[in-house]
């Protein structure tokens, strides 16, 4: 029993190692090993698309709410139009971005 | 193949260690090989683990008592599926269920957060590995399963407590529970860690935290439903030290699962989500460490322990660890939106977050201070039930009418006049249905009177959004009222789950009142033949009888039931023997009304040797809708578990568009 289970704990140690080791046996030399990381740009870009996620389900909550009759007509007319403005606004915010992005990718090809 | 198990355990450790410290370096050095090589680290721990559990499960199922824990758990007589369950029976198997758990969750998150989160994963990654080391490492060198003795000719057997069918789904379910929240905690480190303050971590674990805190629920409602059948003394919830363990990490976690609505809708409280994962996983922690360090006397911890200093430690270390990771992140965490006024659906949840908090620290304070007084003067000062129930009734009523308040308010603010014209129905109905209950002699107990007064505004409150809204849909797209619902719960799973899961609430909370407010309790010595008379049931103990059962002694009094001078029919009440762990359990016989939900329950306290019994019975009005309960919140959690494809296209466009930046 002890040779059996000498056997199977030393297979499953190769195999753990193996495996772990994996990345390294699939690309022993690879010409980029640097981890994709989230530049300014890009996190400024996540920030702006969660703004206008949020502004957007704002506004669809606020017009069935006011539908379900939760938001009375006063407070839905007090209420649309800054949203509304948010909304447009986290959407201009994103239009530079990707503009901005389009020239870059422009100026690299050269 | 002690021998097997142990290494594979030792071999668990040092995977976990890699994946701590190579994921750490990683991590900071931008080594994308590294990284993903910690990560397979987390998914052969996971297979190391597991072939572990096999060599404990094959032992305990071959009754190898050359296994000390099979023989301290086990006898030869023990059927087979208390055999299995006995692998989380004592200490040593429920920390290899733990770390089993853990490096499954963790081999999950990993494959499932590759592609969505792989910047995030970077960081986690050591978080989890971190977790699974501390674990690997109690197993491996404070508390193995697999140490050996000379083997014995039968083992000492199962706490017949433990003998019982909820104990094959109860401990693990709860362990799913307190695990689970792992994951939350790993990526809130992991995105701190990451300086990655967006949303990510939340998108990336709201279904772990939901599973968690689900399995949670469910888990505490099957420990009630053990107690009430197996402890036989006449109760659900003692407030009990191990109870009271996991109830903290799910109030914990569903503060954190309102708050973070919060943050999702409006960008808010940032500091405060994170706090509140630490809490539920530091909450999480601190139950195992009740459970299985026999700090406290409970009927829970069956073992004295020395995993107390570890565990102890640790939860300081992850604590001030992640106080320290959080405070240099706050200027990160800085919110840019305010709080826009005082009545809105924010400030209910707000207000919901700071009761359930207060609750939850109020019952850490009951169960740590006896440790702290033993501690400091040397002497255990016991927190009893008066103390967790004026807490529960303090923060417990308010609780029910945020419930019934919350859906009825709109997000960012709402007027005098929406709110008057929104809470009219329901809060008339609730008052109508307090005036009636006054009228039937629910004034008995104020507080009962009060809290089904709310439970009807809670239930109407719900209901009449169900309506509203289900009205708003078919005035939308038209189609039958049946097409109209499903498609308002399907737009809005999270919500409508929500909605369900606060009606299991509300049904829990009308079987908790009914059956402490409103129980009748009567005890007497009872001779064959004799009667009883309780509340509207007549119980006559007709006879005495002993049987053999598969591992133990069975004595049963048979008892004729008739309720409002009818026979409903006959009730076993009696002791079991066992005989290999020579002890003696209570088993209780139950009859109930399904109409009703009423439980005649009865106790068989004494058994005399003149044939006399002392009898202990009860009737618990409601009692069965707290199971009931479970189901509802079952199918509540499961709608918003529920994945979304119009969210999941919506999420996926969000970080889609992040993607095409980083390739431009």
């Amino acid at each position: 029993m002890t040779a059996l289970a000498f056997g199977i704990g030393a297979l499953l140690a190769v195999t753990c190692v193996v495996f772990v080791a994996l990345p390294f046996i699939r690309e022993p030399d690879p010409a980029e090993d640097r981890l994709d990381e989230p530049g300014a740009l890009e996190r400024r870009a996540l920030e702006l698309a969660e703004e206008r996620d949020r502004a957007l389900s704002a506004l669809k909550e606020l017009e069935f709410d006011h539908r379900t009759g939760k938001v009375s007509d006063e407070d839905y007319r007090e209420l649309v139009g800054p949203l509304r403005a948010r909304v447009a606004e986290a959407l201009r915010a994103l239009e530079p971005q990707a503009q901005s992005t389009e020239e870059e990718r422009v100026h690299a090809a050269g | 193949m002690p021998e097997l198990g142990r290494a594979a355990l030792a071999l668990c450790l040092g995977l976990a260690l890699y994946a701590l410290v190579a994921g750490a370096y990683a991590a900071k050095t931008r080594r994308r090989r590294l990284a993903r090589s910690a990560q397979n680290a987390l998914l052969a721990a996971f297979g190391a683990t597991g072939v572990a559990s096999i060599v404990l499960l094959a032992a305990l199922l071959r009754n190898d008592f050359s296994f000390t824990y099979v023989a301290e758990h086990t006898s030869r007589e023990l059927p087979t599926a208390y055999t299995i369950s006995a692998f989380w029976g004592g200490q040593e198997g429920s920390l290899l269920l733990w770390l089993l758990i853990l490096t499954g969750f963790s081999a999950a998150a990993v494959a499932l957060s590759r592609r969505t989160a792989a910047d995030l994963l970077t960081w986690v990654v050591p978080v989890l590995g971190l977790v699974a080391a501390f674990f690997a490492f109690m197993l491996v060198v404070v508390s193995s399963p697999f140490d050996t003795q000379l083997a014995t000719a039968d083992g000492a057997g199962l706490n017949p407590s433990l003998q019982n069918p909820y104990m094959m789904i109860h401990p693990p379910c709860l362990y799913l529970g307190y695990v689970g929240l792992t994951i939350p905690f790993a990526f809130a480190m992991g995105a701190l860690l990451a300086r990655r303050t967006d949303e990510l971590w939340i998108v990336a674990t709201r279904r772990w935290t939901l599973f968690a805190w689900t399995a949670l629920g469910v888990g505490q409602l099957l420990g009630s439903h053990w107690a009430y059948v197996e402890v036989g003394w006449g109760g659900y919830y003692a407030w009990d030290p191990v109870e009271n363990a996991a109830l903290m990490p799910w109030l914990a976690a569903t503060a954190f699962l309102h708050s973070v609505m919060i943050q999702e809708k409006r960008g808010m409280l940032k500091v405060w989500n994170v706090l509140l994962v630490v809490l539920a996983f530091c909450l999480a922690l601190f139950g195992t460490f009740l459970t299985r360090s026999g700090v406290v006397s409970s009927i829970h911890s069956f073992t004295q322990s020395p995993l107390g200093p570890w565990f102890l430690g640790f939860i300081g270390g992850i604590t001030g660890g992640a106080l320290i990771l959080i405070f240099t992140r706050l200027p990160l965490l800085r919110s840019k939106t305010r709080m826009e006024s005082l009545v809105s659906r924010e400030a209910t949840f707000l207000y919901n977050n700071l009761l359930l908090v207060a609750l939850c620290l109020t019952i850490l304070w009951g169960v740590a201070f006896p440790i702290l007084s033993e501690a400091v003067h040397g002497e255990q000062i016991t927190v009893s039930s008066p103390y967790y129930n004026f807490f529960l009734r303090v923060f417990g009523l308010p609780l029910l009418v945020l419930m019934a308040i919350g859906p009825l308010v709109a997000w960012r603010r709402a007027s005098l006049r929406s709110l008057g014209r929104s809470f009219a129905w329901p809060a008339g109905l609730a008052l109508v249905v307090g005036a009636v209950l006054l009228v039937l002699g629910a004034g008995s107990s104020w507080i009962g009177l009060v809290a089904y007064t709310f439970c009807a505004f809670v239930l109407a409150s719900i209901g009449y959004e169900f309506v509203r809204g289900t009205r708003a849909r078919r005035a939308l797209a038209g189609g039958s009222w049946i097409g109209a619902f499903v498609e308002l719960v399907g737009r809005n799973r999270r919500r409508y789950g929500g909605y369900i899961v606060h009606a299991a609430i509300v049904l829990l909370a009308i079987g908790i009142v009914g059956s402490s407010a409103y129980d009748t309790v009567r005890e007497r010595t009872l001779a064959p033949g004799q009667s009883l008379a309780i509340s509207h049931y007549v119980v006559k103990y007709d006879q005495l009888v002993r049987r053999n059962g598969p591992n133990a002694t069975e004595f049963r009094a048979i008892l004729d039931v008739k309720k409002n001078g009818s026979s409903v029919g006959t009730l076993e009440s009696g002791k079991n023997s066992y005989r290999a762990e020579q002890q003696v359990s209570n088993e209780v016989g139950i009859r109930s009304d399904p109409l009703t939900g009423e439980d005649l329950y009865v106790i068989t306290d004494q058994i005399n040797k003149n044939g006399t019994i002392a009898f202990k019975i009860f009737v618990k009005p409601l009692v069965n809708l707290i199971w009931i309960s479970g189901l509802v919140f079952l199918i509540g959690s499961l709608v918003a578990l529920w994945p979304s494809a119009a969210e999941q296209r919506r999420l996926a466009a969000r970080y889609h568009e992040l993607r095409a930046l980083a390739r431009a």
